[in-house]
């Protein structure tokens, strides 16, 4: 890691921040995260409101596709705001501080074949807890990706190129298979329950229900929800992708983080997260993952704050000398794609040393 | 339930599938906020003061709710500073009202975090959450009850008296009320008027400013009465100790309309914690954190990260006062989530865990 830093001044200085975003809250961050679940709701409803209103347009057909492709998109809209700004971020526990039992992570369900205990355990406690760490974290690479240099070359990486776009289409399949681990069998069962009948819901909802109402319009019906789906399957994928893959991004072994303290462990987090730069509406509809180091130093704090924290986090990597990796859209994701590409080959030179 | 009627809720089910992961009223509470069925609503419909620092509200619970009976209480909870404060409070209206609204009259407490906004600030068209009335403090069917009551601990009783007297039913009843002041008297005039109508009612009304008159004197036959009481916990305690020593105490139905408040001790230095499901108790210093504590005590409740960020760990505060180890922050409000891996006893707690 970096030497020659007083990471515990350092770990300190990032506490200070988290305090003071803490003893501030109030009214305001609640205003914020009902207006976001309102405005979410609505443009599913208005969404889905166009998609049927489209129907009796057929026979007018530019006509038909402008009004249902406008209801694809605000459907596909509201699903990447309800997965990201709202869903990822109230399972988080970001809002439990409200204490309010409609928006809280105990009860949180979200819009996504992955049900939130399973996305709980494998993102919040091993994804946060052990970020970038080969081995323990298996968001690196999803455990079929070679996504750095430090992980063994296998022969199956050759086609990852392609099984990666399968992923970034099916993405909240990739997501709910997640915390489904070969290496606890006796878990896998009732894991895979619990997506089967959470996945069942989903599916009955935009593939049996909302087009049963189109009557002898269903296929329309269903090719909306699909799209709308895939949108959202496509932008997560994307946006999360920036988060740790980026060029720049560090990725670490057990050994390197054993006996780390609070201190090593934020510097860990921002070593192995990437931000990405953008306007307002780029930041809510990521999420706030856009402040992915952000996320990662404070999971459970609003995330709205995320964009007023970030220069103050950025000052003090600054001052301590801790790079600060962040970039455009273009840039996160380009890299991250050329990795994959490059490392579906074995590596000519050995692996980085730590 | 008939084979057709199980199909058709079955049927129901499935189509309210068109929601999930939410409900379909959770639409349609965007415009009509007492839809909402899964956390309860309720309008604020008016505002009544009844004396100084105490005010009526009548609410109009919306989807779910079922009527209460008389002297049951209800959970009241509005977000303050954005967060979510929740208290019981009596209901003071009779279960016989026929609008579908119900009152609760709330003293401002001094220092209350809810009480003082319900009293002072809430306005017309505020909506509220609400939980479903419970508590078994109701009248049994008894000819000759006895009511003692002080101060804003009167409303559950003012709803079994209205109840009793929108039924016509009303038994012979003695009702000893303590008021500091006539200005602090809450439903005095309407009782008042309830006793003419219906003589078998007897409200004798006590103004401790001007002094207090023995209870014997009072109410000669006490020893003979079914008796309720409500109000503060020193007059509860009186009451319970006098029952106790006539042997009267099977005959005592108690409600203590406010919590016992865990006093914020002034020294920290961790305390007395229970885990209330496992009923262990242990002492904790005030700097080892609570899942520690739990591990030591032999307990295996669940956690993740044990760094506070993953909430796998959060467990309801029940009462006491722990200690936020990473900002120093006191956190009191009973109900609250709290992370045991990250949060100190700060004096006795107790805990409601899940194992
Ligand atoms: S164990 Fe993760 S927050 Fe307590």
């Amino acid at each position: 890691m970096i030497q020659s830093i007083d990471i515990e001044a350092f770990g300190r200085e990032l506490d200070t921040i988290q305090k003071d975003v803490k003893a501030s809250l109030g009214d305001r961050d609640r205003q914020y995260i009902k207006r976001a679940i309102t405005v979410q709701r609505s443009l599913a409803m208005g969404g889905r409101a166009l998609i049927f209103a489209s129907l009796p347009l057929m026979p007018a057909f530019p006509l038909f596709l402008g009004v249902i492709g406008a209801g694809t998109a605000a459907l596909g809209v509201s699903k990447i705001l309800e997965n990201m700004e709202i869903g990822h971020n109230v399972i988080h526990g970001q809002w439990d501080w409200m204490q309010d039992p409609e928006i809280h992570s105990s009860t949180w369900e979200w819009d996504n074949v992955c049900p939130a205990d399973q996305w709980k355990h494998s993102h919040n406690v091993v994804h946060h807890t052990w970020t970038n760490v080969l081995g323990r974290d298996r968001d690196v690479g999803y455990e079929i990706l070679r996504v750095s240099e430090k992980q063994a070359w296998k022969p199956v990486h050759l086609a990852q190129p392609v099984y990666n776009a399968m992923l970034a289409m099916m993405f909240q399949w990739g997501v709910a298979m997640h915390d489904v681990d070969p290496r606890e069998p006796h878990l896998m069962a009732g894991k895979l329950a619990g997506i089967g009948k959470k996945a069942g819901k989903q599916l009955m909802k935009d593939y049996v229900l909302w087009p049963l109402l189109a009557g002898p319009m269903f296929l329309p019906v269903v090719l909306a929800n699909l799209v709308a789906n895939g949108m959202r399957n496509l932008w997560t994928y994307a946006i999360i992708f920036c988060g740790h893959f980026p060029d720049g991004a560090r990725v670490f072994t057990e050994d390197e983080v054993a006996n780390e303290t609070r201190g090593g462990w934020y510097l860990r987090q921002i070593l192995g997260s990437c931000n990405i730069t953008g306007g307002p509406l780029f930041h809510v509809m990521s999420g706030n993952l856009s402040h992915q180091i952000e996320h990662h130093l404070f999971p459970d704090m609003p995330s709205n704050r995320y964009p007023a924290v970030a220069p103050r986090v950025e000052a003090v990597c600054a001052k301590y000398g801790v790079p600060y990796n962040k970039g455009s859209f273009a840039r996160q994701l380009g890299t991250t794609l050329r990795t994959i590409f490059r490392l579906a080959l074995p590596s000519r030179r050995r692996a980085v040393a730590a | 339930m008939s084979k057709v009627a199980s199909l058709l809720s079955r049927l129901g089910d499935v189509a309210g599938l068109i929601a999930t992961p939410l409900v379909p009223s959770e639409y349609v509470a965007l415009v009509w906020p007492l839809a909402a069925s899964r956390a309860r609503k309720a309008r604020v419909e008016a505002v009544h003061d009844e004396a100084p620092g105490v005010r009526t509200l009548t609410l109009r619970p919306g989807r779910g709710w079922r009527a209460h009976r008389a002297g049951q209480h209800v959970q009241v909870g509005l977000a303050i500073d954005g967060r979510v404060t929740t208290r019981t409070y009596s209901i003071s209206s009779a279960p016989e009202r026929s609008d579908g609204c119900i009152t609760i009259t709330v003293k401002a407490q001094p220092g209350g975090r809810l009480s003082r906004v319900l009293v002072e600030q809430i306005t017309v068209g505020t909506f509220l959450t609400v939980g479903l009335p419970s508590g078994d403090f109701v009248l049994t069917q008894t000819s000759r009850p006895l009511f003692i009551t002080a101060g804003s601990g009167i409303t559950p009783i003012a709803s079994m008296i209205r109840s009793a007297a929108a039924r016509g039913q009303v038994p012979e009843i003695t009702h000893v009320h303590y008021a500091r002041t006539p200005a602090d008297e809450i439903f005095g005039e309407e009782l008042r008027t309830l006793q003419v109508d219906h003589p078998a009612y007897k409200f004798i009304v006590v103004h401790t400013a001007h002094g207090r008159r023995r209870f014997d004197e009072l109410v000669p036959d006490w020893r003979v009465r079914e008796t309720w009481a409500c109000g503060p916990q020193g007059l509860l305690e009186d009451v319970e100790r006098v029952f106790a020593a006539a042997g009267r105490s099977d005959a005592l139905h108690v409600e203590r309309f406010r919590p016992k408040l865990a006093p914020l001790p002034a020294n920290t230095e961790g305390g007395r914690v229970r885990f209330a499901t496992s009923g262990v108790e242990v002492r904790a210093d005030g700097r080892t954190a609570l899942l520690q504590v739990s591990e030591a005590a032999g307990l295996a409740l669940r956690h993740g990260c044990r760094m506070g960020i993953c909430h796998s760990c959060d467990t309801i505060l029940t009462s006491g006062c722990v200690r936020d180890l990473r900002t120093g922050a006191s956190i009191d409000e009973p109900g609250t989530r709290i992370q045991i891996c990250v949060c100190a006893a700060a004096g006795d707690v107790e805990l409601q865990e899940n194992t």
